[in-house]
């Protein structure tokens, strides 16, 4: 047995951790023991990549099988790094239509969690490109699901968290691009209103996401900073630049886990402070960024979980229906400014309909907080969670570790239609995680 | 017919032998896998020409089967600019302690096999006056431990044998490379207990191994530590280096 935690290192528990090799091994690996999933590279948060008694590490399956150049579908291996489709295909003009904030996950991880980005407004989440997916269920079966082909299934493992069984393959279309620049427009917002104003009028544009300074409050509750951004073409580059600027590896990196200390109000009030005033120099005028700082911000600081210490943390992501969204955006962000330890920076963006049956996204705004685990952290977020589920949001399994399962099936309605497809695929209940225990699983 | 250079991956279908097909790959050469069961090394051969779009050939190797050697480079289309050994056996110290078919065969797979094929590549390479060797030997080789000194003496000959071609190949236009990757987390290393600073990741071996054939290194310990680690190793008295638990 081996100790696993996800990317917010909670919880930490033990599992059996196997890496197959062959796609014969991950199906021994999930018949041969009730209760496994499919972890990727281990970025979800919370419990979802950590198996009820054993974990399938499915990064060695990192293949690209096919590449059609014209058309820029891939088929590939679930283990595969979006970093490592980016580095591949970005030199030959494509890229993946949607990445998370960090691009150190695996495709099969992205799928399960639907991930969403920048532009889930305007163009959807992960699974939207994902044509096929080659499927091990619990019940020992491989199948290829697909839109037109047991759909229910293909519906079902778009953001089904592994549920519906292990993700060994996947085809999906890229996005073709001229470059791997990003012309971006910083725009800075006063207020909460301003930001969501902000945001409403970039509905048009292709990426766009505002950092919120969490500690700010009173009048400047919910000032932020908005960036928005389109693919830039090679006409928008300086004569001397590559079309493709190449991926630094993490070259900061958080060696050791920094004492609880560190992060307390005043430093966190005064890295807000100076990232706003920074940001909002740069706000009106637009320029071109290489991809990497603009999609990925934190990726270029190497195990930066471990800034919040050994206890690790907690993200709290939700998402509220547009409707009504203004006051209970306003109520959390007051509640977390007043508390004074939240994160540096909390993520605020707008999503629209999700596609798989447990897909996250929905027309709204979502909003996602950093948070140490200490102190009363879980009843406050137990609190932030009435709030959510009051006004007909949810929150992200990919990021969850500590919600109720009154919470979740408020927030997700579908959640019979979903156990009814994962009962069809796996009977006898084999695939089974931390989360799945936690919120799902009959008791 | 391309102009591009060729790489030939001996151990292909291994981690680092992948790692490596990739970093070569990567940078525009066309590769070579050679290995046990060719079946296996097809797909990574789908991998390589779908990512990069280059010709990968599979070719049927086994290190055991010394005498093939001869048929086998001289079944090749083409010599290739530069090939790589990965081909290696950890095997099980225990075992081999009592059991000789055992330790023959971690013997002639890190030592025998390794040697005389690229010793029949470097005498092709000195005829045609160019071409680049790489071994990939062991940090276990720089001095033989109670754990594992039947695969850690292997590899010192192989370490060996490397260093005494370098000498003579170079004089006439051929490079020899030394690899020693350290701990690498792969098939082989699966399952022991590895310390984390010192441990790499296969790409980061494929990329060291390009790297070293661009820039004509001699010697290569892929993470600088090991460097360090294994000149303090090395320089401890014997009666010292025996009493340690190591």
């Amino acid at each position: 047995m081996t100790l696993v935690s996800g990317w917010g290192r909670f919880p930490v528990v033990d599992s059996d951790v196997l890496r197959p090799r062959s796609f014969e091994a991950v199906g021994e690996a999930v018949a041969g023991m009730a209760g496994s999933v499919a972890r990727g590279n281990g970025r979800a948060y919370g419990d979802a990549a950590i198996g009820a008694v054993r974990t399938i590490g499915m990064t060695g399956f990192d293949r690209v099988r096919s590449f059609d150049p014209a058309t820029g579908r891939v088929r590939l291996e679930a283990g595969v790094l979006l970093s490592d489709l980016i580095d591949t295909f970005g030199p030959r003009g494509f890229l993946p239509f949607v990445v998370p904030g960090t691009r150190f996950v695996s495709v099969g991880g992205a799928i399960a969690a639907d991930v969403h980005g920048k532009n889930h407004h305007c163009e959807g989440g992960f699974g939207r490109y994902v044509d096929s997916i080659l499927l091990r269920t619990g019940q020992g079966e491989i199948l290829e699901v697909s839109r037109e082909q047991n759909s229910d299934a293909f519906f079902a493992t778009v953001g089904g968290m592994g549920l519906t069984g292990v993700i060994l393959e996947a085809t999906m279309r890229l996005r073709p691009v001229e470059t791997g620049w990003i012309r971006e427009r910083v725009i800075s917002a006063s207020d909460l209103d301003a930001a969501m104003r902000a945001l409403d009028a970039g509905d048009a544009v292709t990426y766009s996401v505002a950092w919120i300074d969490c500690a700010a409050r009173g009048r400047d509750l919910g000032r932020s900073l908005i960036y928005l951004g389109e693919h830039a073409g090679k006409d928008e580059l300086a004569r001397d630049a590559v079309a493709f600027p190449a991926g630094k590896n993490p070259g900061l990196s958080v060696p050791i886990d920094l004492p609880s200390m560190t992060l307390n109000r005043y430093s966190i009030r005064a890295f807000n402070e100076l990232y706003y005033r920074m940001g909002a120099r740069r706000a009106g005028g637009s320029h071109v960024v290489s991809l990497y700082p603009y999609f990925f911000p934190l990726d270029s600081i190497a195990d930066w979980n471990r800034i919040y210490g050994r206890r690790g943390f907690l993200q709290h992501q939700c998402v509220i229906p547009e409707q009504g969204a203004r006051a209970v955006l306003g109520e959390i962000l007051d509640r977390v400014s007043r508390r004074g330890d939240a994160s540096f920076l909390a993520v605020l963006k707008k999503l629209g309909q999700g596609d798989g049956i447990l897909s996250f996204p929905l027309p709204g705004y979502t909003l996602a907080l950093d948070f140490p685990l200490k102190g009363d952290i879980l009843n406050f977020l137990d609190e932030i969670d009435r709030l959510v589920v009051a006004a007909g949001g949810r929150l992200y399994l990919a990021k969850d570790a500590r919600q109720s399962r009154a919470t979740f099936e408020a927030g997700y309605p579908a959640l019979s239609r979903f156990n009814a497809i994962r009962k069809s695929l796996d009977p006898a209940c084999n695939i089974r995680s931390k989360l799945s225990q936690r919120l799902f699983d009959e008791v | 017919m391309t102009s591009r250079k060729t790489v030939l991956v001996l151990g292909g279908s291994s981690d680092i032998g992948r790692a490596a097909a990739r970093a070569f790959a990567k940078a525009g050469y066309d590769v070579g896998l050679a290995g046990r069961d060719i079946a296996a090394l097809e797909p990574d051969a789908a991998d390589l020409r779908a990512r990069y779009n280059i010709e990968v050939g599979l070719h049927k190797f086994d290190a055991l089967d010394t005498a093939s050697f001869e048929s086998f480079v001289g079944g090749l289309s083409a010599l290739p600019d530069v090939v790589v050994s990965i081909v290696g056996l950890l095997g099980v110290q225990q075992n081999a302690e009592s059991d000789f078919a055992h330790a023959t065969t971690i013997m002639r797979s890190n030592y025998e096999g390794p040697s005389l094929i690229l010793g029949l590549f470097a005498e092709k390479f000195l005829v045609r006056g160019n071409g680049t060797i790489v071994g990939v030997s062991s940090v276990a080789g720089d001095r033989g431990r109670a754990s594992n000194y039947v695969y850690g003496s292997a590899k010192a000959g192989f370490s060996a044998f490397l260093s005494g071609l370098r000498a003579r190949a170079s004089r006439g236009g051929v490079h020899v490379v030394t690899v020693k990757p350290g701990f690498v987390r792969t098939k082989m290393t699966e399952g022991m207990k590895l310390i984390g600073p010192l441990t790499v990741e296969a790409p980061v071996v494929g990329d060291a191994i390009l790297s070293a054939v661009e820039k004509k290194t001699d010697v290569v310990y892929v993470s600088g530590k090991w460097r360090l680690v294994m000149l303090i190793i090395k320089t401890l008295p014997e009666a010292v280096f025996k009493k340690l638990k190591f």
